[in-house]
């Protein structure tokens, strides 16, 4: 059984995904979706504890060896990131129940708790393979449920972000499906590990440096990197609460994943940064992805939009962690990378909340908030300060090493401006702040009370490991640095 | 050289093409189109990378030694079915929008959208 944990990983909730028609009832798929996915937690925790003692896995489908069958090859990186979907997504289900009452209509609950697991399936099989074609197919499985996951929304506008996602979505995967089919044509093979091998091999071809930029460019716009980030807010805004809170803290989590695995493991460090000059890109695009998307975020009216815009800031952080390319700088984009999968959900949950009782997200509705839902919003604030970098959160711990590794690299300017970039985050909390401490409640919204049991306990647990992670480091630091470390050391 | 290489000729020019219609149009059903046919031009890039000079079908017969590749064959259908799905998804939603919105212009469901706000 045990050796069989990174396919299972993907498996049950695949096979889990179709069963759920079986089950009418709402309560009953819902019990059944969270105990798969609580499942595939477990398994995640397994998988990275046995990497963290006896080091990589390797697991060969149906037997055949690679590079002629699939593998699964499971390395530190792999068993973070498996750790970060699983964890965040079982958190989130546990809301699910409550939450999609008012947000979905009830004949539709069971197909949304399908497209829920097919999603978590899709997520976890990008991670967990190690074959660049299965990637693909893994990457269309979670984009198409998460169009329909999306178009679930109760704004009609869902619709309308739901399908402009699917078109950039589309041209990402195609993207990337061009680059994969060019390094096979280049080298025969498609195990990440074989090409790593035997593209150095004809590395000065044209053919390959193409494969890379169409790559590059597909990951890019799954990532949402500024300027590719358009689709990002609205398909944010509009989707249902858990579903928003699910996807920002894992879809371009993903994606990070894939660039970080194909600059490093699959092209190797030497020709990714010198082929395109992705120390400079990434800089810039990174700086000014904060820049944008933050001083975006402070005028937005729809809290929603202003989480999902700084969701786009924080991807440059991770982008500029990245263009370091450092040990120290990886470290910092995976840190980072975990830290704001549990910021994020965190407010997006603690946003379903303020959705369920009062209906709608808009920053006018939240005046008086801080009275009437106080402990709501006291998790907002504490993911908000998270966001913003305060010491005592795991955003502190991030954005310290993310200082350290660009001031290790002497470049202290780019310091400066993420601490800037992080002003503006202040900014904009603080706008949510006023509104809730600092204005009378709206008569409109007089009866509005605290949000159900079933809601909070999943906020705060997310509110917790914020704040326990920003103090008690210790597991974070030690995979994002075994993580890191292992990444630089198959590529020296 | 030009002549040689006509069927990655053809991949190019659909490719550029369907990019083109997503692009450009702002009709939801001709952005689909659009998009199929990139999506297209991609299938036709891997079939014909799987060919070998001189080789024959991959079946297994008697003087017969050289063999094109039938792996991208078998990926590429994998692909296409993912077309498929992507494509009805795609249609699917606009059938929606357009219930919804009562049209299927991008510019008039701005104009919409813009007026909620």
């Amino acid at each position: 059984m045990l050796t069989h944990l990174p396919v299972l990983q993907v498996i049950v909730p695949l096979m889990a995904a179709p069963l759920c028609l079986f089950l009418t009832r709402s309560r009953l798929v819902w019990l059944f979706a969270l105990m798969v996915s609580g499942l595939a937690f477990l398994i995640s925790a397994l998988l990275l504890q046995q990497v963290m003692t006896s080091g990589i896995i390797i697991y060969e489908l149906g037997g055949w060896d690679a590079p002629w069958g699939i593998e699964y090859r499971i390395d530190h990186l792999n068993a973070f990131l498996l750790l970060i979907i699983s964890s965040v997504s079982t958190v989130v289900l546990l809301a699910a129940d409550t939450s999609i009452q008012k947000e979905i209509p009830a004949e539709k609950h069971s197909y949304f708790y399908i497209l829920y697991l097919l999603s978590l399936a899709g997520m976890l099989g990008i991670v967990a393979t190690g074959d660049a074609f299965n990637v693909f197919v893994f990457l269309e499985i979670s984009s198409l449920s998460a169009y329909a996951l999306i178009a679930l929304g109760k704004d009609r506008r869902a619709l309308w972000a739901a399908y402009q996602y699917l078109i950039m979505g589309t041209i990402g995967a195609t993207f990337i499906l061009i680059g994969i089919g060019l390094m096979y044509q280049m080298t025969g093979t498609l195990n990440m590990h074989d090409l790593s091998i035997r593209l150095p091999e004809v590395a000065h071809t044209r053919t390959v440096f193409t494969a890379f930029a169409f790559v590059i460019v597909g990951i890019c716009l799954k990532l949402a990197l500024f300027p590719l980030h358009l689709w990002l807010p609205n398909a944010y805004a509009y989707a249902p609460s858990i579903v928003t809170a699910f996807f920002a803290a894992t879809a371009t989590k993903v994606a990070i994943y894939l660039l970080i695995r194909f600059t490093f493991s699959v092209f190797g460090l030497s020709f990714s940064f010198t082929a395109l000059p992705l120390h400079i890109l990434f800089l810039v695009l990174g700086l000014s992805g904060i820049f944008a998307a933050s001083i975006a975020a402070i005028y937005q009216k729809n809290v929603k939009h202003l989480f999902a815009y700084s969701s786009i800031a924080q991807i440059g952080y991770m982008i500029v962690g990245f263009s370091v390319s450092t040990t120290t700088g990886l470290m910092a984009t995976l840190l980072h990378l975990f830290n704001h999968a549990l910021m994020k959900s965190a407010l997006f949950l603690a946003l379903g909340a303020v959705m369920y009782r009062i209906g709608s997200v808009q920053l006018s509705q939240f005046q008086g908030l801080g009275r009437q839902m106080p402990i709501t919003m006291a998790a907002i604030v504490i993911g908000g300060l998270s966001l913003i970098g305060v010491p005592l959160t795991v955003g502190f711990v991030s954005k310290w090493y993310l200082i350290l590794a660009v001031i290790e690299s002497g470049w202290w300017p780019v310091a400066l401006l993420i601490l800037l970039g992080s002003l503006l985050a202040v900014v904009y909390v603080w706008r949510i702040v006023e509104m809730a401490y600092f204005r009378p409640p709206l008569t409109s919204n007089e009866n509005i009370k605290e949000a159900p049991f079933s809601l909070l306990v999943p906020i705060w647990i997310l509110v917790m490991a914020n704040i326990y992670f920003g103090i008690d480091t210790r597991l974070s630091i030690e995979v994002a640095q075994a993580a890191s470390q292992s990444l630089f050391g198959v590529n020296p | 050289m030009l002549m040689g290489l006509y069927n990655y000729w053809i991949v190019v020019v659909l490719m550029m093409v369907g990019f083109y219609i997503v692009i450009a149009h702002g009709n939801l059903i001709k952005k689909i189109v659009g998009l199929s046919i990139f999506q297209t031009s991609v299938f036709i890039f891997y079939i014909s990378m799987a060919k070998v000079d001189g080789g024959t079908a991959p079946i297994l017969a008697d003087g017969i030694t050289q063999y094109s590749n039938p792996l991208p064959h078998v990926l590429i259908l994998t692909a296409i079915v993912v077309g498929i799905a992507t494509t009805a998804l795609g249609l699917a939603l606009a059938v929606r929008i357009k219930e919804t919105y009562g049209s299927i212009e991008e510019e008039e469901i701005q104009k919409k959208d813009n007026l909620d706000c």
